[in-house]
């Protein structure tokens, strides 16, 4: 299977430390965070000694993993002969409780990202970190990066302060749309919420496997409470979701829908196909089962070759060597996860090889 | 095709519903505001009887958080899993092509129209006075 000049949807580079930041923060921002010397605003997710947060071979001593820039372009974008690749930068600004220094930190990062990764490979491209937790201030970030076609997306953590089809989020919707900027949503919380309607995991295992619900839920509410009727042209990435639940989820929503649907009349459409068209899948991982005729299957499940996004997410450690697909993905399918999806998924992306 | 007395209209006045039995078919009859709808008894998806069902309202929205309620009465649900059926064409709100309840149609007529013939009774004896439901199958 041919990967070679593959878009690749979901890379992670590592903010070393607040330190990086300081020169892309007003002299307020950059005082307090010297003054109160916080810093290591990773994700509890991705703890960076964890083995999931770094391939071992990929591992640069005790740096942050996806810090250092040299690294990233041998092993993400040359390693697997990327042309293009989405810088995903998972760091405190989306999850702080403060929503100004919330602002402040997506501000940062957006436009280190932009100065110190997007400035020195013309491969890379990167979505806007916003701070979801006020949506009017993420509107601002969008609008003030959105000049910049090298940003191809928004980004937010799927489990946020409250259900993402309620109105409170609306805005950013019509924002993101309005600059042809599909949502990401990448695994993760704000950290202050249970992430389980029974309360508090005991173990990190339970706190990873349960994203599941996260994506679930917000893919439920995004669809009945109407927020791709609202907004038609939406497109939501579900990045690290896994993949293999999601058929088991269709089809569950659907036959609720068929017997309730008078709560929902404008959703006057199976959610299945409400989900084919507004909504897209990074394939790392995929949460294959062991036997590759199985996946197979489950992959035609799904309906549509259409979903499906190549990713690495580099610099985690989701695969060994370059088997960055499991066996049991089609060829065909390959093809399309590769190239014409991530096109068909990002309007940026396709503008630029036009 | 002959004429089949499927009720007395007294029986099904207007706001209810029979399950009646022509000639070895099930035919759920209701009543939507003094006009007759009968459909096969039998839904499509999984075969819970519709004549056993409520009828609703057509709930449509013209925006996320609107509802617009029409045509009173005039939807059945299915009592096992709550799928729509529009009594005028029979077919599920949700899935119109995959899944429809045959509809029949059916007509009112007197007593005396009926005396004269030709129909089949099967269990009734006509009074000329009364009107009766007629499906012709």
């Amino acid at each position: 299977m041919s990967i070679s000049d593959a878009i690749d949807c979901d890379i992670h580079p590592g903010v070393p430390t607040i330190k990086a930041l300081l020169p892309y923060m007003n002299d307020y921002w950059r005082e307090a965070f010297i003054a109160r010397g916080q810093d290591n605003f990773q994700p509890a997710s991705y703890l960076p000694n964890s083995p999931i947060a770094c391939r071992p071979d990929w591992r640069d001593g005790d740096a942050i993993p996806g810090s250092n820039f040299d690294l990233l372009q041998k092993h993400a974008l040359d390693g697997f002969g990327a042309r293009f690749a989405i810088c995903n930068v998972l760091y405190g600004g989306s999850f702080t409780i403060s929503e100004t220094m919330g602002a402040a930190i997506c501000s940062a990062v957006n436009d280190w990202v932009r100065a110190e990764w997007l400035a020195r490979d013309p491969r890379l491209r990167a979505s806007i970190v916003v701070p979801s937790q006020n949506p009017r201030l993420a509107v601002e970030e969008i609008e003030r990066l959105a000049g910049d076609r090298r940003f191809v997306q928004v980004l937010m953590p799927v489990a946020l302060d409250m259900m993402l089809g309620k109105q409170h989020y609306w805005p950013i919707f019509e924002a993101a749309t309005r600059h042809d900027l599909p949502i990401g949503l990448h695994a993760g919380s704000l950290y202050r919420y249970a992430p389980t309607t029974n309360g508090w995991p005991s173990h990190y295992l339970q706190d990873y496997v349960s994203n599941n619900h996260a994506f679930e839920s917000q893919l439920l509410s995004l669809i009945f409470q109407g927020v791709f009727v609202k907004f038609p042209e939406l497109k939501i990435v579900l990045i690290e979701s896994g993949v293999t639940w999601l058929p088991g989820f269709l089809w569950r929503a659907r036959k609720t829908w068929r017997a309730v649907r008078p709560e929902v009349p404008w959703v006057d459409e199976s959610p299945i196909d409400i989900v084919r068209r507004h909504v897209r899948l990074t394939a790392q991982p995929i949460d294959a089962p062991g036997d590759p005729a199985v996946l197979e299957r489950v992959l035609d499940q799904i309906g549509s070759d259409d979903m499906l996004l190549f990713a690495t997410d580099y610099p985690h450690w989701q695969f060994d060597a370059d088997r960055v697909l499991p066996e049991g993905v089609p060829a065909r399918l390959v093809e399309k996860m590769a190239r014409d999806n991530p096109l068909a998924t990002y309007p940026r992306l396709r503008e630029t090889i036009q | 095709m002959a004429r089949h007395i499927v009720a007395a209209l007294a029986e099904i006045p207007s706001g209810s519903q029979k399950l009646v039995h022509v000639e070895g078919r099930s035919i759920a009859v209701f009543n939507v505001n003094g006009e007759l709808f009968g459909i096969s008894d039998t839904c499509p998806h999984q075969g819970g009887s519709l004549a056993a069902g409520a009828t609703v309202g057509l709930t449509t929205s013209t925006e996320p958080g609107k509802f617009c309620h029409s045509r009173p009465g005039e939807f059945i649900r299915c009592p096992w899993h709550s799928w729509e059926f529009d009594l005028r064409t029979g077919k599920s709100w949700c899935d119109p092509r995959k899944f429809r309840a045959r509809p029949y149609d059916l007509s009112v007529e007197s007593g005396e129209t009926l005396v004269a013939g030709p129909y089949v009774a099967e269990t009734f004896g006509v009074s000329v006075e009364d009107q009766y439901i007629v499906v012709e199958l």
